[in-house]
């Protein structure tokens, strides 16, 4: 059931993708005309804040490879379980592993010809090849229980708070929130230079961060414009294929704010090195101040998404349909959501 | 097997027609290039999976050099000072080492080489069910590698030469993504090392179904026999599904198909579900001949029987089996449904049980034996360390759960070197130090062999192991350059090919002096503990062995 309401759901999306694109060339005045008029309002009341980020430093011990032989810090619930999962299976594995080469070495110092200069004739043993079928089923039976587990649990989202979509292109990703009224953007590798000079990990900067904010359910969909990607962020414990005519899903929820980077996990090409992503985990305050900015920016209009009761008129909300929204009070500007 | 023994057949019978035999040796050109001869062929097979190797190898080598400091050093002085060249030769780096290793290196050391020698030798059969198809086997596989070569020196995507791809070759990189004819030289190429290793499986499973000597039935054949024999099987079913996947992406490349272009309708996923359906039998099909050769020098060098015979045969019939029915393994990210993944996760575990039974049946054939640890058997016992290292993180790789982390990073990329360019590998080593002296009539020179062993062993663990830390860490797979925090365990795994390398030295030195100077090997040089018809003929056997038949009891 799941599987075919994941199918129409990827069909509804794509299909929505398309007749999207056929507007937006259909209607290329109308949009230049709501820029136009957005324009004057966003200057005078758009918020200090830089649309490229909200100014979080990357953090040395999470978010970032660690150059050590573990996992990377998780910040996700499901991460944290899925990491518990595998130090049980490398436990479990290195006694499996022991206990093999323990009987290997054994039978190589105890039945050296030196030691043992005339061979047994023992071809088989029932018992013994029995119990060797069985055992590691039930190891395999005791893994697989928790794993299942784990994998539903992967699969069964809480309601998102936050829809993000994420496209694929080479070599680059762009971002869309449609849910915020749809502005976009694309984010580019910072050069060694650049990223120097941000004080970022090299490889791993963009020059425009997904912002989320902390405590919401994240859902990110997926496709891509060319040729496959993968869309990773280790800390997060994701990572799904974006894959050109099809829109996958997946999802994260973190309390902890920080700067989290991921790098394109799919062969995609020249530089498929050179497509990282970079999340950044900010306060909701925040998160609805950089929507703000990057409405005003993009001269979006959300009115039919904010009603004027919770006063979330946005600047270019209030540009954009002055009559629906007069109370809107210029301080009040900043908050969206 | 304890009835398959030397014992019960005369090898003497065919000395007689020793003489008779040398009048019929073809000239030097009859004798390679028009080769129905099975010894010959593996021999030409050999020969060629060692200078594909070879290129393999050095391809690998300057993948070692250039991520062994982060940043890029070496490729872009090659690339002409153009780093976005420099990065897509990275990518035809991968591709090239990726289809040589398996397509032109182990396949065919280990059923074109050993297969050929070995099969038809053990069964007592005097030649392959199909000597001139046999022929065209090996001859297919040299346009094929030249093909694949050509395919680096020509345009892929705008502007640059060779397919990067990748060895899977993926939709739609490998289609829109790869503009020039690159592609469809590899694709040609796979073409024909495929139509080579379809008519090469069904000569095998022909040869040893119709073509065993009288009284050796199906179990008492030698275990490397089982093995072969269920390789072919595997791909006579599954390269015949990467042909088709191959042929739609070449329509699509060229004649205005969308199998694979979502544009058109297509799906790129469809062709990973075509080409992890041959590929995790493929992957089999590298493993299964070394658990064969693997089975045969732990049995000699124990001076033992092995172990659960028909354990150890089924075993390879059911990881055969299980091996068609677990492909979407390696697409966890590709954005299954839920239900999909539990039952991969499941059937992936199951391969781990006819393993396991491998692996402790190897350890019971030495357990109780009279085991002496000449090279071959270091080898052997090599690959049961390694290959259990790289099957338990096998274990690990098949829960969908955890495969959303670890997938396309370092960690995959260490698990499957630890399973084939330590597991298969190491067995190849073994038989060829195990039957050097038969196939030439020398034996090797033992010192340089263990030297070999040692120093290989420590160099490819050196490379191999930190890759599981680099994945864990996250690091992608398929990156010519990765942030500094990877810098450390990538140096130490360079360090590790040095090391590596430095083996291979005592390889070449030693194959040199011993066929030039090598001490004549005795029919058996491994004493009573080497049981199969092999060791009952002369060293090398005859130009054609068994004109009578020998009878097994």
């Amino acid at each position: 059931m799941r599987g075919f309401k994941a199918l129409a759901v990827a069909a509804a999306l794509t299909f929505g993708a398309v007749q999207a694109q056929a507007q937006d060339a259909a209607a290329p005045a109308a949009a230049t005309v709501e820029q136009a008029a957005a324009a004057p309002v966003a200057e005078t009341a758009a918020p200090a804040v830089n649309l490229a980020n909200m100014g979080t430093a990357p953090d040395a011990t999470v978010g970032q490879p660690q150059g050590g032989w573990h996992i990377q810090p998780q910040v996700t619930e499901l991460g944290q379980r899925g990491s518990d999962f595998n130090t049980a299976l490398l436990l479990i594995m290195g006694v499996i592993t022991a206990f093999v080469f323990a009987l290997l070495i054994w039978s190589m110092i105890r039945f050296r010809r030196g030691a043992n200069p005339v061979p047994s004739k023992t071809t088989h043993n029932v018992l013994i090849e029995v119990v060797w079928t069985l055992v590691p089923v039930l190891v395999l039976v005791g893994i697989a229980i928790p794993s299942f587990k784990l994998l539903a649990a992967q699969y069964d989202p809480p309601k998102a708070d936050l829809t993000i979509k994420a496209t694929g292109h080479q070599w680059y990703w762009s971002y869309e929130y449609p849910d915020q009224g749809g502005f976009g953007f694309d984010a580019v590798m910072l050069s060694d230079a650049d990223a120097a000079k941000a004080n970022e990990p090299r490889n791993l900067a963009v020059d425009n961060r997904v912002v989320v904010p902390a405590g919401a359910v994240v859902k990110v969909l997926l496709t891509a414009s060319d040729v496959i990607h993968s869309w990773a962020v280790p800390a997060f414990w994701v990572k799904m294929d974006a894959v050109p005519g099809r829109v996958n899903e997946t999802w994260f929820k973190t309390d902890r704010e920080g700067l989290y980077y991921g790098q394109c996990s799919e062969l995609c090409g020249t530089k498929h090195g050179f497509m990282p992503i970079a999340v950044e985990v900010v306060s909701k305050e925040k998160f609805d101040a950089w929507v703000a900015a990057r409405q005003a920016d993009a001269g979006v209009e959300v009115a039919a998404a904010a009603p004027a009761a919770t006063a979330a008129a946005p600047a270019a909300d209030a540009a954009a349909a002055p009559a629906a929204a007069p109370e809107a009070a210029p301080a009040a500007a900043a908050e969206t959501l | 097997m304890a009835e398959t023994t030397a014992a019960h057949y005369d090898a003497h019978g065919d000395h007689a027609h020793a003489h008779h035999d040398d009048h019929h040796t073809p000239g030097f050109f009859a004798r390679w290039f028009l080769s129905t001869n099975h010894k010959d062929i593996g021999t030409l097979y050999l020969i060629f999976a060692i200078v594909a190797g070879i290129i393999g190898g050095a391809i690998s080598g300057v993948m070692r050099l250039e991520l062994a400091e982060p940043g890029m050093q070496y490729l872009p002085v090659w690339a002409g000072g153009n780093i976005d060249a420099a990065y897509h030769m990275w990518n035809a780096f991968i591709t090239a080492h990726g289809l040589i290793m398996v397509f032109f290196m182990v396949m065919p050391a280990m059923i074109g080489g050993f297969g050929n020698w070995f099969v038809p030798i053990m069964i007592g059969a005097p030649d392959m069910a199909f000597p001139r198809m046999n022929n065209i086997s090996f001859w297919l596989i040299i346009p094929a590698f030249l093909l694949l070569l050509a395919s680096m020196f020509v345009e892929g995507p705008a502007g640059f030469n060779g397919a990067g791809t990748g060895w899977t070759v993926y939709p739609t990189l490998s289609t829109s993504g790869h503009p020039g004819p690159a592609v469809d030289l590899a694709i040609f190429s796979l073409h024909l090392a495929g139509a080579s290793s379809i008519l090469g499986a069904i000569n095998f499973i022909t040869t040893i179904f119709n073509m065993r000597a009288p009284g050796m039935t199906l179990h008492k054949m030698p275990l490397f026999v089982w093995s072969v024999l269920v390789t072919a099987w595997l791909l006579l079913l599954s390269l015949p599904v990467l042909a088709g996947a191959i042929t739609m992406m070449l329509t699509d490349r060229n004649f205005g198909t969308t199998f694979f272009d979502p544009a058109g309708g297509g799906d790129p996923i469809l062709y990973q579900h075509l080409f992890w359906f041959f590929g995790h039998p493929e992957v089999y099909i590298m493993i299964l001949p070394g658990f064969g050769i693997v089975s045969q020098v732990v049995a000699t060098f124990s001076r033992k029987p092995a172990f659960g015979y028909l354990g150890m045969a089924y075993a390879m019939v059911a990881i055969g089996f299980i091996g068609f029915i677990v492909w979407a393994h390696h697409m966890y990210t590709v954005g299954l449904d839920v239900n999909v993944k539990l039952y991969f996760t499941a059937a992936t575990m199951i391969i781990a049980v006819p393993t396991g039974i491998k692996i402790f049946s190897w350890i019971a054939t030495m357990w109780g034996g009279s085991i002496s640890f000449e090279t071959p058997m270091l080898w052997a016992i090599g690959f049961i360390i390694m290959f259990t290292l790289g099957g338990v993180t096998g274990v690990v790789l098949s829960n969908a759960g955890v495969d959303t982390i670890m997938h396309d990073t370092y960690y995959v990329v260490a698990h499957f070197h630890y399973v084939l360019s330590l597991g298969a590998v190491f067995a190849l080593f073994a038989g060829f130090y195990y039957w050097f002296p038969k196939m030439s009539g020398r034996m090797y020179n033992e010192v340089l062999g263990k030297l070999h062993f040692w120093v290989f062993f420590i160099g490819v663990n050196v490379m191999f192991f930190p890759m599981h830390f680099l994945g864990q860490d996250g690091m992608p797979r398929r990156y010519p350059d990765y942030p500094d925090a990877f810098a450390y365990w990538n140096h130490i795994a360079s360090l590790g090919y040095v090391i590596m390398a430095v083996g291979m030295v005592f390889f070449f030195v030693n194959v040199i002096i011993s066929l030039i100077g090598g001490k004549k090997a005795a029919d058996n040089p491994w004493g009573e503990g080497a049981t199969t018809l092999e060791w009952t003929l002369s060293s090398p056997p005859p130009f054609h062995q068994f004109e009578t038949l020998p009878e097994i009891k």
